[in-house]
C-alpha cells in the first residue's frame, strides 16, 4: 500500500501529513525529523513512500477551517494502521470527546476498560500518530494539570484555548 | 544500519541523478524524460518485493537499461494504468542539462557496448554488475566496455 505524505501549514509551522489510499495516517509536529518519520513508515505500514505535492483535500480544508475556528469536528478519513488494539480503544474514546469537552486520563483509562490504569493510557494517548484530529489534547489530569502533549503543553493549551475548553491565561509568562 | 528499505522517496532522490545520466548518455535527452518516469513507476511496483539489503542503485539502473534498450528497438510503451506519482514527473523535470557530443558517440554505438559503457560511466558500476545488468558473463562485460571504449576514442579524435 502506497503512502504519500506533503507538509501542510499551521500556526504551529509545516507539519507533515502522511496518507494512504484509507486515510490521513499520520501527523507529525514540525520539530519531528522528517527522514525519521518517514522510516518509521516504511517499516510499520510500506516502503513505497511517496511525496506528494499537497495534502489531499479534505485534510488541507479540515485542518484550515479548524485552525481558524470555522470546524469542530473532523470529517476527514482517517487510516488507524499504525495504532495498535489498546491505542485503538484509548484513542476512540478520545476521538468522542467533544469539542471544547475534556476528560481525565484516568476517565479515558476507565472507558476504555483498561486493567493497567491511566498511565498506560498516557502513554498510548502518547503515542497517538494523529494528533490535533484524533484529539488526545482533550485528556488532562485530574484536577485540571495539564498533564502531557507530544507536541509541548504550549500547544496543548493553544489547542484547548481554541476551543474554548480553556480560557487564555492573563498572566505573561505564555 | 536499518533492516528495511528505505523509504522509495528517499530512493527516488539519492539515485535520480545516476539514472538520468545513464539514460541521457543511453537513449539522448528527449527520449530520457519518458524512460526515467517508466524507470521509477516500474521501481514503485517491484519496491515492496525486494530485500533490505539489496544493491538499490545496480537494481534501478538494471530496470534503467531495459527501458532504453526498448526506446532503442522502437517498442511501443504500455499505457501505465495507474496515475504516475508527482514525485516521478518532478523528478524528471528537475535533472541538469547535459551536453551531447561525447555521447552522440555512445549513442551510435552497438547495443551491448553502449550499455556497458554508460552502466560504467554513468552509473559507476563494477563489471560484475554490469553484466548482471546486461545479462552477460562478466568476461563478456569486459570485453564489451573495452571495445566500447576504444571505439569512442576514435569518433572523438576523428
Amino acid at each position: 500500500m502506497d503512502v504519500s505524505y506533503a507538509a501542510v501549514d499551521s500556526p504551529f509551522g509545516s507539519l507533515l501529513a502522511a496518507s494512504t489510499e484509507r486515510g490521513l495516517v499520520r501527523l507529525a509536529f514540525p520539530e519531528e525529523n522528517v527522514d525519521a518519520v518517514l522510516e518509521r513508515l516504511a517499516t510499520r505500514l510500506s516502503p513505497c513512500i511517496v511525496e506528494a505535492p499537497s495534502a489531499p483535500q479534505p485534510v488541507l480544508r479540515e485542518l484550515d477551517e479548524y485552525f481558524s475556528g470555522r470546524r469542530r469536528e473532523f470529517d476527514m478519513d482517517l487510516d488507524w494502521s499504525l495504532i495498535g488494539p489498546f491505542g485503538q480503544r484509548v484513542l476512540q474514546v478520545t476521538s468522542e470527546i467533544p469539542y471544547g469537552g475534556v476528560l481525565s486520563y484516568s476517565e479515558v483509562a476507565a472507558e476504555a476498560g483498561s486493567p493497567r490504569g491511566s498511565r498506560a493510557a498516557g502513554n498510548a494517548l502518547g503515542s497517538n500518530p494523529i494528533p490535533i484530529v484524533i484529539p488526545c489534547h482533550r485528556v488532562l489530569r485530574t484536577g485540571g494539570n495539564l498533564g502531557g502533549y507530544g507536541g509541548g503543553l504550549d500547544r496543548k493549551r493553544w489547542l484547548l484555548e481554541l476551543e474554548g475548553a480553556l480560557t487564555p491565561r492573563l498572566d505573561s509568562s505564555r | 544500519m536499518s533492516a528495511t528499505l528505505p523509504p522509495f522517496q528517499r530512493f527516488l532522490d539519492a539515485e535520480r541523478e545516476v539514472v538520468w545520466r545513464f539514460l541521457v548518455a543511453s537513449v539522448g535527452r528527449s527520449e530520457a524524460d519518458d524512460c526515467f518516469q517508466e524507470t521509477f513507476i516500474s521501481a514503485l511496483r517491484a519496491y515492496p518485493r525486494l530485500r533490505a539489503d539489496s544493491n538499490l542503485r545496480a537494481w534501478v539502473l538494471t530496470i534503467a537499461h531495459r527501458k532504453a534498450l526498448d526506446a532503442h528497438r522502437g517498442r511501443a510503451r504500455r499505457a501505465l494504468p495507474v496515475a504516475e506519482p508527482a514525485a516521478v514527473q518532478e523528478a524528471a523535470t528537475a535533472m541538469p542539462e547535459h551536453d551531447g557530443e561525447l555521447w552522440d558517440a555512445v549513442g551510435e554505438l552497438p547495443e551491448r557496448q553502449r550499455s556497458a559503457v554508460t552502466l560504467r560511466f554513468m552509473a559507476d558500476l563494477p563489471h560484475r554488475e554490469i553484466a548482471a545488468a546486461i545479462g552477460c558473463s562478466e568476461d563478456a562485460a569486459r570485453r564489451s566496455l573495452h571495445e566500447g571504449l576504444a571505439k569512442l576514442r576514435k569518433a572523438v579524435t576523428a
